[in-house]
């Protein structure tokens, strides 16, 4: 059977420049614009309205693949790395610039949850407009309606207009609709994060189920826990180039690996971390990192067991976001993640405006890692957008640090088995040690 | 796909798979089989302008009647009581009621869907589809609301005591070729406001101006051939004086000016499909 996606050496110029932030005033903006407008006029009279800001980066550069029918595929990189870009060609969004691809079957494209949904409709109308914008025919959505209600839990609430619902509402209708989509190839970019745990699980077992179906799926995630338990085969885009292609777990454990290898140039021991990764696309990046202890104001390079901490992350923003959600995890070196926080978990609203600097601090009590013997931690720096889903920076690797044994009578104790990630309250019990 | 060159594969899916070629360049067309296949997602679009437009109004659709009625009143008043311009033997209410009904519709059409494409870039860069629906959707969105004012001013000829005659089936007609025009100008501003925002900020003049070149509060017999039949290359100038002849019975009836209004409205139309669909495929890209 010929391969259900076969792509020729494609390749995808993007043109920068100007757009880069710049800070001005409003003055400044204004004589700045009528000037341009004079220049271009007069450069365009002259007949060589060339642009300034001709620069151009490749956002994906000769890339060749086949996917044969049935086959899930997972797409992984860092940020900027051209995997959305790749999306975005393949169905039919963007143009590349050069190659060609062939897409055999009725192709969908999850790109982001919610696409078109109007907040004056109410969710019924919604699941109509959304189903006819993902390419349902009005029978099916009519066919399928009442299991997409039913999918979704907000059958109460169908007739209100969506811009009432709460984002969790909001969510699981939109990804609702587009669950029970059926083409014949899906692509997915990162739109299983969405919601609440429950329904996260929902989503995956979701995905798990149509990959069953022999359906092609493609799915950009950063998420490696769902990249392994739903593709067979992986690929890495580094710099719009496909790096590595393979089975998953072998392609996901290299590039693990080599993440933590580029991280130990990385290390700091002043308490700050900086991001080393190119920003990419990401508008909102978080170019720094520092571990304070709360009641002194210092930098600490370690952490003690036990101790309360806090973390300040500083960020920039290139462009506004009204539900900008800020995580920082704490993983080991297999990236599973032990402790963390989520701003819109915690209902702190951070809206971001274009051009905004600022830091955001989290704060933990007492953290609950342990001293292990032979393992540092690591940070997962992350910021997505609540409404979609979307991750807007991935600083997976930011930065890894130690945890040290903490002081008990002046002597520095291991409390813990030493191979454990985990520290909890605890005592032993003696009095039936010795029994009489 | 050519079947017969694996003659012992694809046997299992009972329908051939439809193919979708990635290319970075390709010949432009219009490709109107497509959009036809879109037609529900058309039908979709349609109707969701139509129910978001009035939402949180307190008038609601009554504003279709509102808006060219407030500007027939004042028209009435400075260029047909104090200018004293002439209307073809109707009376002035009535004459600037028919002309400004079509205009309203024009310039909603114009406006809405020279903003359309760039209104829906959050849909242009997540999903595929005919690029094309958008602009064509906002323009039939507005023909509920001419359809609305198309009642006022029924009421008005009643109020006058002007009956239309049977050549009132031709309403239909010019109504098709308002909608070809405002949509051939229409597309053309939506893909150039893609690239250059500097269209927002001329399109108030240009729809300010092209009304003084349209016969709305004056009417077109104040011309002589062969001007006339120029002027008619404006199309609007033909949709508003049929309109006017089918409703009304002027002496503007099919002639030379529908026929030039009609060319030229199809020209603008097919140079504007043809510009949009080359310029589409850097939309997701810019917008």
């Amino acid at each position: 059977m010929k391969a259900a996606v076969a792509i020729d050496s494609l390749g995808k110029q993007f043109r920068i420049g100007a757009r880069a932030a710049r800070y001005q005033t409003l003055r400044e903006t204004i004589a700045d614009g009528v000037g341009v407008g004079v220049r271009r006029l007069a450069a365009g009279v002259r007949g060589n309205a060339r642009r300034r800001d001709d620069e151009v980066i490749w956002a994906l550069r000769d890339v060749s693949l086949e996917i044969p029918a049935g086959e899930v595929l997972g797409i992984i990189g860092r940020n900027g790395a051209g995997k959305s870009t790749l999306l975005k060609i393949l169905s039919r969004i963007m143009k590349p610039t050069t190659g060609r691809a062939v897409v055999r079957g009725r192709a969908g494209a999850l790109l982001e949850v919610g696409a078109g949904f109007h907040g004056e409709l109410s969710g019924r109308e919604n699941v109509l407009l959304n189903g006819a914008i993902l390419g349902m025919k009005r029978s099916e959505i009519a066919r399928r309606f009442d299991e997409i209600v039913a999918f979704s839990g907000v059958e109460q609430f169908i007739d209100t207009p969506v811009k009432r619902y709460s984002t969790g509402m909001y969510l699981r209708l939109a990804f609702a609709v587009a669950a029970h989509l059926e083409p014949d190839i899906l692509f997915v970019d990162e739109v299983l994060a969405v919601g609440d745990l429950a329904f996260q699980q929902k989503c995956m077992q979701k995905m798990d189920a149509v990959s069953h179906e022999g359906r092609t799926v493609v799915l950009v995630s950063h998420n490696m826990t769902a990249i392994l338990s739903l593709c067979t085969r992986v690929i890495v885009l580094d710099g719009g180039r496909v790096q590595a292609d393979g089975p998953a777990s072998t392609v996901v454990e290299e590039y693990r690996t080599r993440a933590l290898s580029e991280l130990s140039a990385a290390e700091t021991e002043a308490g700050v971390w900086e991001n080393l990764r190119p920003a990419g696309n990401a508008h909102i990046v978080i170019d720094r990192l520092e571990m304070i202890d709360p009641r002194t104001g210092d930098r600490k390079p370690h952490l003690t067991m036990g101790d309360a901490v806090t973390f300040r992350m500083h960020f920039h923003a290139s462009a506004d976001c009204d539900s900008a959600s800020f995580e920082i995890i704490l993983q080991t070196q297999d990236a599973l993640p032990l402790v963390g926080a989520r701003t819109d978990a915690d209902r702190v609203r951070t809206r971001v405006t274009a051009g905004q600097r600022g830091s955001i601090d989290c704060t933990f009590a007492s953290l609950p890692l342990a001293a292990n013997r032979s393992e540092r931690y690591l940070f997962y720096l992350h910021v997505y957008d609540a409404m979609t889903g979307h991750t807007i920076f991935d600083g997976s690797n930011f930065g890894q640090f130690s945890v040290l044994p903490r002081d008990v009578e002046g002597r520095r104790y291991p409390l813990t088995t030493g191979a454990s990630y985990i520290d909890a309250e605890h005592h032993w019990d003696l009095s039936g040690f010795v029994s009489s | 796909m050519a079947p017969s060159a694996h003659p012992t594969q694809g046997v299992e899916r009972a329908s051939i798979l439809p193919e979708f070629w990635i290319e970075s360049e390709g010949a432009v067309r219009i490709n109107a089989r497509e959009i036809w296949d879109y037609r529900e997602l058309l039908y979709f679009f349609v109707w969701r302008d139509i129910k978001v437009r009035y939402k949180q109004t307190v008038l609601g659709a009554t504003w279709a009647i509102v808006q060219p009625v407030a500007t027939m009143l004042v028209f009435t008043l400075f260029f047909g009581k104090i200018a004293k311009l002439p209307s073809d033997g109707l009376p002035y209410p009535v004459f600037a009621l028919s002309g400004l009904i079509v205009w309203t519709f024009f310039s909603n059409a114009l406006t809405q869907s020279s903003a359309s494409v760039v209104g829906s870039a959050s849909l242009i860069t997540k999903i595929y589809f005919p690029r094309l629906i958008i602009p064509i959707a906002s323009v039939l969105a507005g023909v509920v609301d001419f359809m609305i004012a198309f009642v006022a001013l029924l009421g008005l000829m009643v109020w006058y005591r002007i009956a239309p005659s049977t050549q009132v089936v031709w309403v239909p007609a010019f109504l098709i070729l308002a909608v070809i025009s405002s949509l051939g100008v229409g597309i053309w501003m939506a893909a150039l406001n893609v690239k250059y925002r500097d269209v927002h900020h001329v399109l108030p003049f240009v729809v300010q101006f092209w009304m003084l070149a349209t016969p709305i509060v004056y009417p077109s017999s104040m011309l002589r051939e062969p001007w006339r039949t120029l002027y008619a290359l404006n199309p609007m100038v033909g949709v508003v004086e049929g309109m006017r002849w089918a409703v009304l019975r002027t002496d503007t009836g099919p002639g030379p000016m529908i026929i030039a209004s009609s060319a030229a409205a199809l020209a603008i139309f097919v140079s504007g499909a043809y510009y949009f669909r080359r310029a589409e495929a850097g939309f997701a890209d810019v917008v």
